[in-house]
C-alpha cells in the first residue's frame, strides 16, 4: 500500500484539499501535490501499460525522467496526451486518463503479448513484417498502426493561447538547484544580465530533501535566502516552471515556460517559448538516478531510491510499509534512513558491494537497519504490485538465498549527470571510471563565434556529488562566466561517500531467464536480453542498437535507460563503455508543446497576407480567392448562384466578346536604372534589351546559369538609362534578389541600381474588343493604334488619374495594362467599371486569365516550367538572341543533354473525345523501365476547358513533340485507364494574331 | 542559429535575418568554356570540416551580400568582409592563420 503519512511533506499544504479525477475516479490530494504524489497517496500505483507487452506500469521517478506515468490530460480543446504525472501539478478539477490500455487499466487484453514475448524479440518490426510483401498493406500496417503510440492525438482545436519571448542575456543559468542558484548569485554580482530558469515550481533541487548544512543553516533556509538575494538584484531575472529545452549555435537557447498548467483558470497564455541569445550558458541541470537491472525491476512498486525519498519528504507519501533498498552506492542509504525515521519498515538494504562502510552506511547500521553486502536481488515477486524479493549473491547467477516480503523496492544504480544541454551543440563527454558516469569534458566544449566554449556545466551536471564540491564549482563558474575573481564559497557539510561499484546486471552472472525479465526501457519494453540479442545480430554501434531495439526512443528519450543500455551493449561486445559511447542528445530536453512552437502564428496570424489596393472591392464583389505567394488573388468573381466553373466560363467569353477588367497589381515591377543598365539586362535576359527603343515593350525570358527558365515578363524602356522589368507575381522578390546577387557579387563595378516598386503601383488590365472604347470614354490620352501601337508604352492621364499605359496582351485580345499610383488604384478601378458599363465590362480572375493565355498557347512560369525546362523546350527560341556572346544560362544551354533532339518539347494537346485531360497526366510510352513501370513520353503542363472552343485544351511536353503533329498518343487518366490525345499546335485561338489590335 | 556581423551596416545579425548563398569566391565560366570548367563552376564545391568561405546576404536588413570565413566544425567565425572581393583580404587570412596555422582552402592559404 502506498499512502499519505500523518506528518511531513514540505511542498504540500494540508489545509487545502484538492480533488483530481483519474480514469473517472476522484482522488483527494493537497495543494502542492503533483499528480503522481496525489495518486500514490491514494494507493494508485498502477498508472499505465507499456508499449509492446502492455505490462502494468507504476510510477518509477519523481521528476522529468519519469518513463511510465504518462496520461491523457484534460478534455476537448484542452486535451493533451503524454503528460507526465510527476511534473503535473494538481489543481481542483484536474482530469486525467491512463494510456495504452484496452479495455481497462486493470484488465488489458494486449497483456497477452507478454506471453508471446518470444515472438516479439528485438528488431521484431524488421524481422516479422518483412515477408510476405503482400501482407504489408492489409495485415502488418493496420496492426502496427493500432498498437503504435502511447497517447492519442488531440481531436479538438487547441483552446489555449501561447506566446514567445525574445531575450538577450549575458549569462543564462539553466537549473535552479544549489549549483544554479550559487552560479547566478556570483554572476549576478557583476551587474551582467542574468536569466536563471528552473523547470519545476520549486528552487533548490534535491538539496532540501537531502538537507546538508550550508553556512551552518539547513539547506532549505539557505535556498530561501539565496532566492531573496537574487530577486533583489535588478539585473537578474528568475523563472520557475521554465525548462531549458535546447542549446544551439552561437549561444542560442530555447526555454519552455509553463504559465498556467498548474492554474488553468487564470486566462493567461498556457505556455511561453523563450528564444534566448546568451553570451554564456551555465548548465546546472543536476543528475538523474539510474535504475538497476534485476529481474522484475518493472513491477509496480519498484522505484528509484531518490524518488521514494522525495515522495516521503516533499509530499508526505509512503510508497510501501516495507521497502527493500537495493543499491551499489552510499546515496540510497539516505532513503532507508528517511523511511526508518518516518516509522516505516526497511527489512533490508541489499548492497552489491562486498564492502560498504561509508558514513551513511554506518549511520544506517547504527539505526539498526539490516545491511546485506555482496548481495543482489535475484527477482522481484508480484504482478501488478511488488509482494517480495528473492535475494542472492551478486557474484553468482541468481540462486535464491532468502525471500523477503515487501511491498516496495527502492533501487539505486548510481547517478548520471544531465549532460543534454552540454551535448546539444557538440560538447563532448568523458567516462569517469571512478564515479561510473559520463560527465562533460571541459577541454572539448561547444564553441561559439569567437572559438571559445560557451557552455559551462556546473555542480551535479558536471559530475559533482557532494554539496561542498557543488558550491565550490558554482562559485568558480559563476565568477568565470562574468569575468570576476572567485569570491567566498559557502561552507557545506554533508556525509562523505564510499566508492560506487558499477552494476549493469544484477546479479552479475544472471541467467538468460532472469535477463529476459530485466527491463532497461520501461516505456518501450526493451530488456537486457534484447540489447544482447541485437549485439549478437551485429548491431554493435550504439546508434544501430538503439534503433533496432527502440531503446531510448520513447517520449522520455531514454533518460533512465540509455546509460544502462549502452553498458549492457558494452558488455555484450566486449568493448569498454567510453568506446561504445552514447547516442546523440537532441533537443528538446523534455517534450515542449506544439502550441508554444507556433506561438501566435496561427489562424489569421499564421503568415502575413499581401493585399492589392483593390482587395476590398474584390472581397465585396463575390471574389473567390486563391493564394499566390503571400498574395490573395481573385480566382473568379461569382455572380448569383453560379459555380466557380460557370463564373470562369462567363468571364472568358465576356473578355472575348466584350471587355474584361483584371487586377494585375501583384505583377512584379522592378526599375533597373543606370549607365550600365542595358548591358546588365542583356546578361539577365536571353534576348537583347539594350537596343529596345524608349517607349517600347519587349517580352523577355530569364534563365539561371544552368540554362533553366526561371521567370518571364514584359520589359519596358522608360528612358535612355531606365528600364521597367515586369516579373511574375511569385517572382518579384526572387528576381529582385537574383539581380542584386549578380550586381553585388559578380559585376560590382557596373553602374546599375535596382528598385522593387511592385507595391508602389496598382496595375489594371483592360482586355477585350471594347477595351479601347473604355479608355476613350475615360479620356485624357490618345490610345489609338496609330499613337499607341502594340508593344508600346505611354505616360499620360486617364479619367484624371496619372497613368502609364502598356499595349501588351496576355490573352490575344486588344489589351491595355495601366499602372497608376497605388493610392489611386481603387479609384481607377471604379472609374474603369463605370466607364465600361455600357460596353459590357466585367471583372475577371486568375483562372480566366489562365484559360485565356492557354487558348493562345502562352506559357506560364510554374506550369510549363518546373526548374528543369529550358526556353528551347517551349519553342521560345525566337526570344533567345543568337548574336549575344553571353547571357546567364547560355553556356548551360549548350550542354549535350540540353541540345538532345529527344528532349520533351511543348505542344498543344486535344483529346479525341473533347474531354479535359487530368492535370499532370503522363503520356504512356512503349516498354517498361528497370522497375517494371511503363515508360513515359510526355506530360501535361496546363489543361483547361475552353469555353471559347467548347472543349478541353491542354499543353504538354512530349518527346520530339513538334515533329509529331497530328499523332494520337495515350495519356493516363489517373484511374488506370488512358485517353487518346492528338498532338496539335499550341495556339488554339486566333493563330494569325488578328485580334490583338482590336 | 549562427550570428554573423554584416560588414556593411555593422549589425550582428541572427541567422533568421540572413540568407545563405553557398560557397564564396567562385569564378564564373560562360560561353567558350570547356565542359570540365563549366562543370566545376556549377557543381564542384568544397566540403571542408574546418575553414570555409561562404556567401551570405543580410536579406532582412540592409540587403547587402557579404562573405564570411568560418569553421564549419567549431562554428568559429574568423571574420566577414564585403562581397566585392575576389579573394579573402589579408586581415581575414591573418585571423585564420592565427587560429588555424597551415590552413588552405582551394588556392588560398
Ligand atoms: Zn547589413
Amino acid at each position: 500500500m502506498s499512502t499519505r503519512l500523518a506528518r511531513g511533506g514540505r511542498l504540500i499544504n494540508r489545509r487545502k484539499a484538492v480533488t483530481v479525477t483519474f480514469n473517472g475516479r476522484n482522488y483527494k490530494g493537497f495543494e502542492g501535490d503533483t499528480l503522481a504524489s496525489a495518486l500514490l497517496a491514494n494507493d494508485q500505483m498502477l498508472v499505465g501499460r507499456s508499449f509492446k507487452y502492455h505490462r502494468p506500469r507504476g510510477i518509477v521517478a519523481s521528476g522529468a525522467e519519469e518513463p511510465n506515468g504518462l496520461v491523457n490530460l484534460g478534455q476537448g480543446g484542452g486535451f493533451e496526451p503524454n503528460a507526465r504525472v510527476t511534473t503535473t501539478e494538481v489543481f481542483e478539477g484536474l482530469t486525467a486518463e491512463s494510456q495504452n490500455h484496452w479495455p481497462s487499466l486493470e484488465f488489458d487484453v494486449g497483456a497477452i503479448n507478454t506471453a508471446l514475448s518470444r515472438f516479439l524479440p528485438a528488431g521484431f518490426y524488421y524481422k516479422m513484417f518483412l515477408h510476405p510483401r503482400s501482407f504489408w498493406k492489409h495485415v502488418y500496417e493496420p496492426f502496427i498502426r493500432q498498437s503504435a503510440g502511447l497517447g492519442q492525438a488531440p481531436k479538438a482545436r487547441d483552446q489555449d493561447t501561447y506566446e514567445q519571448f525574445n531575450a538577450h542575456v549575458d549569462v543564462l543559468v539553466v537549473g535552479g538547484g544549489l549549483a544554479g542558484l550559487q552560479a547566478a548569485l556570483t554572476a549576478g554580482q557583476s551587474g551582467l544580465r542574468v536569466l536563471l530558469i528552473e523547470q519545476s515550481a520549486h528552487w533548490g533541487g534535491r538539496a532540501a530533501v537531502d538537507d546538508p548544512l550550508i553556512d551552518g543553516t539547513p539547506a532549505e533556509f539557505w535556498i530561501k535566502t539565496a532566492v531573496q538575494r537574487l530577486a533583489a538584484l535588478p539585473n537578474v531575472r528568475l523563472r520557475t516552471r521554465t525548462m531549458g529545452a535546447g542549446v544551439y549555435d552561437h549561444g542560442y537557447a530555447l526555454a519552455h515556460e509553463r504559465l498556467t498548467d498548474h492554474a488553468p483558470e487564470a486566462g493567461k497564455p498556457r505556455h511561453r517559448l523563450w528564444r534566448i541569445r546568451a553570451g554564456k550558458i551555465v548548465t546546472a541541470t543536476g543528475m538523474i538516478e539510474r535504475p538497476l537491472s534485476f529481474a522484475g525491476n518493472d513491477i509496480p512498486g519498484v522505484m528509484l531510491a531518490s524518488a521514494v525519498r522525495d515522495y516521503a519528504v516533499d509530499f508526505g507519501v509512503s510508497i510501501g510499509d516495507r521497502t527493500v533498498v537495493v543499491t551499489n552506492n552510499d546515496d540510497a542509504y539516505r532513503t532507508a534512513m528517511v523511511l526508518h525515521q518516518a516509522g516505516l519498515i526497511v527489512p533490508a538494504i541489499i548492497d552489491a558491494r562486498v564492502q560498504a562502510d561509508g558514513a551513511l552506511v554506518r549511520a544506517a547500521r547504527d539505526l539498526g537497519i539490516r545491511v546485506e553486502t555482496g548481495r543482489a536481488i535475484a527477482r522481484v515477486k508480484g504482478g501488478k504490485r511488488v509482494t517480495g524479493v528473492t535475494i542472492c549473491a551478486h557474484a553468482g547467477e541468481g540462486s535464491g538465498l532468502e525471500d523477503i516480503a515487501c511491498d516496495a523496492v527502492a533501487m539505486s544504480g548510481g547517478w548520471s549527470p544531465v549532460v543534454h544541454l552540454w551535448s546539444h551543440c557538440g560538447g563532448k563527454l568523458i567516462w569517469d571510471e571512478g564515479l561510473a558516469m559520463f560527465r562533460p569534458d571541459a577541454t572539448r566544449p561547444p564553441t561559439g563565434a569567437d572559438g571559445a566554449g560557451f557552455v559551462f556545466p556546473v555542480g551535479g551536471a558536471n559530475g559533482m556529488l557532494r554539496t561542498a564540491d557543488v558550491l565550490t564549482d558554482a562559485v568558480a563558474v559563476g565568477a568565470s562566466v562574468s569575468g570576476q575573481a572567485a569570491g567566498d564559497v559557502p561552507v557545506a557539510v554533508d556525509s562523505e561517500q564510499g566508492a560506487i561499484l558499477p552494476v549493469w546486471l544484477m546479479p552479475q552472472g544472471a541467467t538468460l531467464k532472469l535477463r529476459q525479465k530485466m527491463w532497461l526501457d520501461y516505456q518501450n519494453d526493451v530488456k537486457v536480453s534484447d540489447v544482447q540479442l541485437a549485439a549478437r545480430e551485429g548491431y554493435e554501434s550504439v546508434e544501430h542498437a538503439k534503433r533496432y531495439t527502440t531503446l531510448g526512443m520513447a517520449t522520455d528519450q531514454g533518460k533512465l535507460s540509455n546509460i544502462n543500455g549502452l553498458a549492457v551493449l558494452s558488455g555484450a561486445i566486449n568493448t569498454p563503455i567510453p568506446q561504445v559511447g552514447t547516442t546523440t542528445f537532441r533537443p528538446p530536453y523534455t517534450p515542449i508543446s506544439m502550441g508554444a512552437i507556433a506561438g501566435v502564428a496561427r489562424g489569421d496570424l499564421f503568415q502575413p497576407v499581401r493585399k492589392t489596393p483593390i482587395h476590398g472591392w474584390h472581397e465585396a464583389s463575390g471574389a473567390e480567392f486563391e493564394p499566390v505567394g503571400l498574395w490573395r488573388r481573385p480566382y473568379a468573381f461569382l455572380q448569383g448562384h453560379e459555380s466557380a466553373h460557370e463564373a470562369v466560363n462567363r468571364e472568358v467569353l465576356n473578355v472575348r466578346r466584350n471587355v474584361g477588367l483584371l487586377d494585375a497589381s501583384t505583377l512584379g515591377k522592378l526599375i533597373v536604372k543606370g549607365p550600365d543598365a542595358g548591358r546588365f539586362l542583356d546578361m539577365l535576359y536571353t534576348n537583347v534589351m539594350s537596343t529596345l527603343p524608349v517607349g517600347k515593350c519587349r517580352y523577355g525570358l530569364m534563365c539561371n546559369e544552368n540554362g533553366f527558365l526561371i521567370d518571364d515578363g514584359v520589359v519596358v524602356r522608360m528612358a535612355e538609362d531606365t528600364w521597367l522589368c515586369h516579373t511574375t507575381t511569385g517572382g518579384a522578390d526572387r528576381i529582385h534578389a537574383h539581380m542584386e546577387d549578380w550586381l553585388q557579387c559578380e559585376w560590382w563595378d557596373w553602374k546599375v541600381y535596382v528598385a522593387n516598386v511592385t507595391e508602389q503601383y496598382a496595375q489594371i488590365a483592360v482586355v477585350g474588343p471594347n477595351a479601347r472604347k473604355v479608355l476613350e470614354k475615360l479620356d485624357g490620352m490618345d490610345v489609338t493604334k496609330e499613337v499607341l501601337p502594340f508593344m508600346t508604352s505611354a505616360d499620360g492621364t486617364l479619367g484624371g488619374i496619372a497613368a502609364r499605359v502598356f499595349r501588351i496582351s496576355f490573352s490575344g485580345e486588344l489589351s491595355y495594362e495601366i499602372a497608376v499610383p497605388a493610392s489611386q488604384g481603387r479609384a481607377f478601378w471604379d472609374a474603369c467599371l463605370a466607364a465600361g458599363a455600357e460596353f459590357g465590362i466585367q471583372p475577371y480572375g486568375t483562372e480566366c486569365l489562365h484559360v485565356l493565355r492557354a487558348e493562345k498557347g502562352f506559357i506560364m512560369i510554374g506550369d510549363e516550367t518546373d526548374g528543369t525546362v529550358i526556353p528551347q523546350d517551349l519553342n521560345l527560341g525566337w526570344a533567345i538572341s543568337k548574336k549575344k556572346s553571353d547571357y546567364l544560362g547560355k553556356r548551360g544551354q549548350e550542354r549535350s543533354h540540353m541540345v538532345d533532339p529527344k528532349r520533351w518539347k511543348l505542344v498543344g494537346l486535344e483529346t479525341v473525345d473533347g474531354s479535359v485531360i487530368p492535370d499532370g497526366a503522363y503520356a504512356v510510352g512503349t516498354g517498361t523501365n528497370a522497375n517494371g513501370q511503363k515508360n513515359t513520353q510526355g506530360r501535361v503542363t496546363s489543361t483547361y476547358f475552353s469555353p471559347t472552343l467548347g472543349k478541353g485544351i491542354a499543353m504538354g511536353l512530349v518527346e520530339r513533340g513538334p515533329e509529331r503533329m497530328g499523332e494520337v498518343i495515350p495519356f493516363t487518366k489517373g484511374n488506370g485507364t488512358t485517353v487518346d490525345v492528338r498532338i496539335v499546335d499550341q495556339v488554339f485561338y486566333d493563330k494569325a494574331g488578328a485580334k490583338q489590335d482590336g | 542559429m549562427l550570428t554573423l556581423t554584416c560588414p556593411y551596416c555593422g549589425v550582428a545579425a541572427d541567422e533568421t535575418e540572413l540568407a545563405a548563398g553557398g560557397e564564396a569566391h567562385l569564378k564564373r565560366f560562360g560561353p567558350g568554356s570547356t565542359d570540365a570548367e563549366f562543370d566545376t563552376y556549377m557543381f564542384a564545391r568544397e566540403n571542408p570540416k574546418g575553414v570555409h568561405f561562404e556567401r551570405w546576404r543580410h536579406a532582412y536588413g540592409c540587403g547587402k551580400w557579404f562573405l564570411a570565413a568560418r569553421d564549419t566544425n567549431t562554428l568559429e567565425v574568423f571574420g566577414t568582409y564585403p562581397a566585392q572581393s575576389s579573394a579573402p583580404p589579408q586581415h581575414i587570412r591573418d585571423a585564420i592563420t592565427a587560429k588555424r596555422p597551415g590552413w588552405t582552402w582551394r588556392d588560398f592559404a
